[in-house]
């Protein structure tokens, strides 16, 4: 009887959580999928009723969508690449006694702690600007042409920040997925004839592997929505104009709020795609 | 072969001396038992054996061979851990060929050894499970399998038992003295456990702090204790230990009588109190006694049939030839 009762109790008491949640989703969605089917200019004569499918068509025909898919995934991409590697180096790092550990930890995390687009404003302006940022003059002290970053390496630029910024994430996560490992197991491992590579292989890694996949999983669904760091640094020149990108441009800069809704539905749909091949290739590992 | 010497060995943590310098040789095939309260540096002992520990002064030598600075794969030893340490992500074959695996051995060999092993050990129809799958016993069972395919020199046991239940931990003491048995390979085993000791050894070795206190083979331990720890931590339930009047008329300090080496009776014997608690195990029954005179409380196995009750009168004669005498340094006199 008791839990018959309690459990409607708590039925009611969390409905006005799910009702808010469902809200905050349900109503957004379906503005974005009702605008895409209008054609709407707020500028030049606000909504000018039904479009059907054109919006739809004209999006994927711009040139500009194929280029933008391409270099959403490849900064996904490139990113998870480089946090993943570099986190797990790192947390086998971090995992070792050191003097100052404690600190050291700290200022790993720092980097996840700063915003966007402050990151994305320091690395601009203090390490990649071609005549006062710290790469420009240590290219100069070596006697080398500076680089213009953003613009000559624009997408490996934008990887990079966007790196630097999770790498912490990463770490952070693998660290205490290395520090739950049975220190029993790298010794057996030990007695057992494996030199450290192979310990590392064998042992560490499978070990890690279910948190890899915890890291690869959030981190995608963060990557892929990837702006700020485009906005104030390259604002989508140079071929950085990733698919969020292109969708606020449609809607801002061009005023098209119909032609942006439907961009907006098809990035819902590459973020499907891109979950689904993930837990295909990763997911896997979560069901142990 | 697998004689292992240790010559003047000590461990020190920091400033903390958790091995004294100790002398001990461990003969090919034996099966040498360590053991000692928590924290007397069993495990210690057994990890500098093994390599895992480095030692802070003195040599370790197996078969006449200095082993002092030889990283632990290349001893030749196989140990088997207390939490199994089996590997999670590999199945029970990968798991046992994976030493194999690492000497880089072919695959027909390994296949070849695994499947004994297998058979060995009952693990034939759980080759293909993971250790996630597998019951207690039988992750117990894949551990030493995996230290038999080496064909070790000697193996080493951590408290292996420590994790399983009273039943299971019965039969696995019987499987790994029939393993002993059928390998005659030395072997090297630390218990906390009493009774693990005495059932498994040839040699037991009994540390304290660690000191070696004694070295002798379980029933010159419990015949000739050499002092008052090894008399009070061999033998269960523990030796009843008499200081006073009645010991030094007999020209010691404590005089120690185990509970079996003492008749009772309900009419008359040498010493008389009050029966305490009574713990019938239908086998036989323990009576503690109090009210003695003699220590604070005395205890006493008799036939399981003996129907003394809580407050009852009971009357208590000693063996003579079975008391051990011990001076004021706790040391055996005689």
């Amino acid at each position: 009887m008791a839990t018959r009762h309690s459990r409607s109790a708590a039925r009611l008491m969390m409905a006005p959580a799910v009702i808010l949640l469902l809200g905050w989703m349900l109503v957004p969605l379906t503005m974005t999928l009702w605008f895409s089917f209008r054609k709407y200019l707020p500028l030049r004569g606000g909504d000018l009723g039904w479009a059907g499918l054109e919006n739809y068509s004209r999006f994927v025909s711009s040139s500009a969508f194929w280029p933008s898919v391409q270099a959403t995934l490849i900064i996904v991409g490139g990113v998870l690449a480089i946090t993943v590697c570099l986190g797990i180096l790192l947390a086998l790092l971090l995992d070792q006694p050191m003097w100052g550990q404690g600190v050291v930890r700290i200022l790993v995390i720092a980097p996840f702690f700063v915003m966007p687009t402050v990151s994305a404003l320091v690395w601009k302006n203090m390490f990649m600007d071609p005549v006062n940022g710290l790469f420009a003059h240590l290219f100069k002290a070596f006697g080398a042409e500076p680089v213009s970053w953003l613009s000559q390496a624009a997408l490996p630029s934008i990887i990079l920040i966007v790196s630097w910024q999770w790498l912490p994430f990463a770490t952070l996560i693998l660290l205490t997925a290395i520090q739950s490992l049975d220190r029993e197991q790298l010794e057996a491992a030990e007695m057992d004839g494996a030199p450290p590579l192979k310990r590392f292989w064998h042992i560490i890694l499978p070990h890690l592997s279910r948190a890899v996949t915890v890291v690869i999983l959030i981190q995608t669904i963060f990557l892929l929505s990837v702006f700020a760091e485009i906005f104030v640094t390259t604002q989508g020149a140079f071929g950085t104009r990733t698919l969020t990108y292109l969708i606020f441009q449609r809607v801002l800069e061009s005023q098209n709020v119909g032609l942006g809704s439907a961009g907006g539905v098809y990035a819902i749909i590459l973020a499907n795609i891109v979950a689904l091949f993930l837990m295909r290739i990763v997911g896997k590992n979560l069901d142990r | 072969m697998g004689r292992i010497t240790l010559d003047k060995v000590t461990k020190s943590f920091g400033a903390v001396e958790v091995i004294p310098p100790l002398d001990l040789t461990i003969e090919d095939g034996e099966f040498t038992v360590f053991v000692g309260p928590s924290g007397c540096g069993k495990s210690t002992l057994l990890r500098l054996i093994a390599g895992l520990e480095d030692v802070s002064s003195g040599q370790i030598r197996i078969d006449s061979k200095d082993a002092t600075d030889v990283p632990p794969a290349r001893r030749g030893l196989a140990m088997v851990f207390q939490s199994y340490a089996l590997y999670p992500h590999m199945s029970v074959r990968k798991n046992i060929a994976f030493p194999l695996r690492m000497a880089r051995m072919d695959r027909a060999e390994i296949d070849r050894r695994v499947e004994a092993a297998a058979s060995v050990l009952n693990l034939t129809d759980y080759l293909d499970r993971r250790p996630g799958q597998l019951s207690g016993g039988q992750r117990q069972r894949v551990a030493i399998g995996r230290a038999i395919v080496r064909e070790p020199a000697a193996f080493l046991f951590d408290e292996p038992l420590s994790n399983l239940d009273a039943a299971l931990r019965v039969g696995m003491r019987l499987e790994i003295s029939e393993l002993h048995e059928r390998l005659t390979t030395t072997m090297i085993y630390v218990t906390h456990d009493q009774v693990e000791a005495m059932t498994m050894a040839d040699r037991i070795v009994v540390l304290r702090a660690g000191h070696i206190e004694q070295v002798g083979s379980p029933l010159e331990l419990y015949r000739t204790p050499r002092n008052l720890f090894v008399a009070g931590f061999i033998g269960s339930p523990r030796m009843n230990f008499i200081e006073g009047e009645l010991a030094r008329r007999v020209g010691a300090h404590t005089l120690g009588i185990r509970p079996e080496h003492i008749a009772v009776s309900d009419s008359g014997g040498e010493w008389s109190g009050t029966v305490g608690v009574s713990e019938h195990l239908g086998s036989d029954t323990m009576f503690h006694v109090h009210g003695t005179g003699l220590a604070e409380t005395i205890t006493v196995r008799a036939d399981g049939e003996v129907g003394f009750k809580h407050g009852d009168r009971i009357h208590m004669t000693p063996r003579p030839d079975a008391m051990h005498r011990f001076d004021a340094a706790g040391l055996r006199i005689g």
